[in-house]
């Protein structure tokens, strides 16, 4: 074996674990290889593989975005209370998305223009946006929405089958997948993850990168925030905590170095699909939630093992 | 002491990448291995040290049969190897690098008397005994550092030492300190196999010569019976027809002019003019304020006064980008961290300063993309197999081809070189002049900053000596010579 196929075969390896764990669940449980089970997984990803591909570039730049959860929350409340106050769905959808743009843009600055270490600066905002989701609902669910078209977003089917969120998290990955693999922005992106000073000097403006990076990061958890809003018909000012570590795991299972330089956002779906998949298959089991978290993280460590083991 | 390595082969996966080697070397004499990027030298050392264990073949020392399967091994047996980037911990004393692993101690608290004795004694050893101990190893310049690195492998009791490029960020006062340490060493016993690319020095220092070719031992010759002709000849496994290939064409107008140039404290008061076809060189002590001359043009330091003016017009470079959409590109000192994203392939490497001369609308046209870069490889020679491999893993010499090949995809007005064919052997440094000849005679300006004197006098048409910080004199390269050019970099400046 070359070293390119042996490179392959690990790239692809996500993707072998991913096949292997479906094929288990068909034979442990034969509600799991329905097509409305099989929907209803990918509905249940959607939310992280959203957040997830936008975590993608801050970690392929090296850095990471640990404020996705609170960007969730306050974009969700925003679109809540742009509904209630009588505006139409776009409207909403677009203050939302605005806004999580904008968070994800100071995010950028702060690190960026303001040198400050991505772990730390996006800590400060998970913090700080966490309070102010809680500030704008008064700390209280805003829910009843009128719109129906509001309601599709989360809840309508494309040709009466596939799930809205399912079609738009297929249709992000692709974009992303463009994006990150035939435009300039994208070939920067990795080249500065891959090495910063280089890049500068070849005279790629690593500030705009990474705020771009950052910025697409809070538009892409808004975006979860307002299917997940959707979902719930309601708006909860504590809804996405936690949600950067699952987007984190789904980005790192996929293959994605956290030093920077490497990956691909084909992984990070997988990823989300293998967190998914494991979740809903151990619920169809029966599995108590207490050994769920155990296999979780066992499977997390395993696949970082064999992906360590990988390399000489 | 005497260490043969017999008929050593190493593979790795389907490639040979040594075949049956026989080297010795013996105490008390210096013996140089050379060999093209990819002949195998590494590789050998690697063995000789116990980082990686041969497929075939046995390594006697004083005749008895040796196992050597790791470092510790090896530096037991007396086998210690500097390697090229140095081993330090750069935030650690001097002292505790030394005694890093093997700190004196009484149940667990450090010795601190013992140590600072031992530490003081072993620097004596190699001339150092100036060094500040207590310093971290960050704060020594390179060449102090490398002193500190053969007091340890003498620590170690060093009886053979493996000195890999040495040199290489050396300035010349420092090499010569070097040098009398090693000749110091040599006249105790100890054997030093030297690796180089620098043909000068090895007939200076050097008591024999043994070549490896693509893998193959080619031969062993004494320095004094041999010459710069075969010795090449050997590693090239060709006729190579000239160093310094000639230039031909005639200077333009001046392209590049310079004035009153400062920097935040490096330089001041630097003026000059490049014409168009024109080589200047950079001369002085590692330092003395050469790289931030390019640094303060290329828009990486920020300047404090002075004026560029290019083609006549001034330019106003903040930062980079700025210099790139002048028309002057910049092929930096160190490949590695500053002119090479690693992980990207070499596509993505050659594309990155112009990649939007292949892209509409920030979407980029892979077909033209990899059309350039084919072109770009034929004409700078640059060999791998496909423009898809990591540039991780070519040799330097075709990394260093990689970097001027970014450059190249739009022809730049000024081309800045710092040291230029840093780790690249002698044919691939004969590929790269030619490259630098080509350019100007398309009449691209060309400031070359390198620390090889030899290449300064015959790749330059002019050559500015920096020393401390200011310009110390411009020469015309056909009526200097090397000492003349390091009596101007070091006059005045204190003896020592």
């Amino acid at each position: 074996m070359t070293a390119q196929q042996k490179a392959t075969l690990k790239k692809l390896g996500p993707l072998l674990a991913l096949v292997a764990v479906c094929v288990w669940l068909a034979f442990m449980s034969p509600n799991f290889l329905t097509v409305s089970n099989s929907f209803d997984v990918m509905r249940q990803v959607s939310i992280n593989a959203l957040s997830a591909f936008g975590m993608t570039l801050s970690i392929l730049l090296g850095g990471i975005d640990l404020s996705v959860g609170s960007i969730l929350a306050v974009s969700s409340v925003l679109a809540a209370m742009t509904m209630r106050g009588g505006h139409n769905a776009g409207l909403a959808v677009g203050i939302a998305i605005l806004a999580g743009a904008g968070m994800g843009s100071l995010n950028g600055v702060i690190i960026a223009k303001g040198r400050v270490a991505p772990f730390i600066a996006t800590l400060g905002m998970l913090t700080l946006l966490r309070g102010v989701a809680l500030v704008l609902s008064k700390g209280s669910p805003i829910s009843g929405f009128s719109s129906h078209i509001f309601a599709m977003l989360g809840g309508g089917y494309v040709a009466r089958l596939i799930p809205v969120p399912v079609v738009l998290m297929l249709a992000m990955f692709a974009l992303f997948w463009f994006v990150l693999t035939r435009t300039v922005f994208g070939r920067h992106v990795y080249a500065t993850g891959g090495n910063a000073e280089a890049a500068k000097l070849s005279g790629v403006n690593t500030n705009r990168v990474q705020i771009l990076a950052y910025t697409v990061s809070g538009a892409m958890a808004a975006l979860a925030g307002v299917i997940l809003t959707s979902r719930l018909d309601s708006a909860q000012p504590t809804a996405g905590a936690g949600y950067e570590l699952d987007a984190i795991t789904a980005v790192v299972l996929g293959g994605t170095s956290l030093a920077g330089g490497r990956g691909w956002i084909f992984g990070t779906l997988v990823g989300a699909l293998l967190i998914g998949v494991l979740n809903n298959g151990l619920n169809l089991m029966g599995v108590s939630s207490f050994y769920q978290q155990v296999v979780k993280g066992s499977v997390i460590l395993l696949a970082v093992l064999l992906d360590r083991g990988g390399k000489t | 002491m005497k260490v043969t390595m017999k008929g050593i082969s190493k593979s790795f996966g389907p490639v040979r990448v040594l075949d049956g080697i026989d080297f010795s070397v013996a105490g008390g004499e210096i013996h140089a291995l050379i060999g093209e990027n990819g002949a195998g030298k590494s590789t050998l050392m690697k063995i000789i040290s116990g980082a990686y264990s041969a497929d075939s073949g046995s390594i006697l020392i004083d005749g008895e049969l040796a196992a050597i399967r790791s470092t510790r091994e090896a530096e037991a047996l007396g086998i210690a190897i500097i390697h090229q980037e140095l081993n330090m911990i750069p935030q650690l004393s001097v002292m505790d690098n030394l005694f890093l692993g093997r700190e004196p101690n009484r149940f667990g608290v450090i010795e601190r008397s013992r140590m600072q004795a031992e530490s003081a004694s072993w620097l004596g050893k190699v001339g150092a005994r100036q060094i500040n101990m207590n310093r971290a190893a960050e704060t020594l310049s390179i060449g102090l550092q490398q002193l500190v690195e053969i007091a340890k492998a003498l620590s170690l009791n060093a009886r053979v030492l493996i000195m890999d490029e040495p040199t290489a960020s050396l300035t010349e006062r420092e090499i010569g300190t070097l040098f009398e340490i090693m000749t110091d060493l040599k006249s105790r016993g100890v054997g030093i196999i030297y690796v180089s690319h620098r043909m000068e020095e090895i007939f200076k220092i050097c008591d024999k010569v043994s070549v490896l070719r693509d893998g193959h031992f080619v031969g062993e010759r004494l320095v004094a019976q041999t010459s710069f002709d075969e010795v090449v000849n050997m590693m090239v496994g060709r006729e190579l027809k000239e160093r310094f290939p000639k230039r031909e064409g005639s200077l333009g107008p001046v392209r590049l002019k310079v004035d009153d140039l400062a920097d935040e404290g490096n330089i001041a008061g630097i003026h000059f003019e490049v014409r168009a076809g024109e080589v200047l060189g950079v001369a002085g002590l590692i330092g003395a304020g050469r790289s931030e001359i390019l640094n303060a043009l290329f828009g990486v330091n920020r300047r404090t006064s002075g004026q560029v003016l290019l083609d006549g017009k001034p330019l106003s470079i903040g930062r980079p980008a700025d210099a790139i959409a002048a028309g002057i590109g910049f092929v930096t000192e160190d490949r590695k961290s500053q002119g090479l994203v690693l992980g990207l392939s070499l596509r993505e490497n050659v594309t990155l300063v112009h990649l939007g001369k292949y892209a509409r609308g920030g979407i980029i046209n892979r077909k033209a993309e990899e059309r350039a870069v084919k072109k770009l490889m034929d004409e700078l020679q640059i060999r791998a197999r496909d423009a898809e491999l990591e540039v991780k893993a070519l040799s330097g010499g075709n990394q260093q081809k990689v970097v001027f090949a970014k450059w190249l995809a739009k022809a730049p007005k000024v081309l800045l070189l710092d040291e230029p064919t840093r780790g690249v052997d002698v044919g691939g440094k004969a590929e790269i002049y030619h490259t630098i000849n080509r350019l100007a005679a398309a009449g691209t300006a060309i400031v070359m900053v390198s620390s090889e004197l030899p290449e300064v006098l015959a790749m330059s048409d002019r050559i500015l000596v920096m020393r401390e910080g200011r310009q110390a004199a411009i020469f015309d390269a056909k009526a200097v010579n090397q000492e003349q050019i390091m009596t101007a970099a070091t006059e005045g400046m204190r003896a020592s």
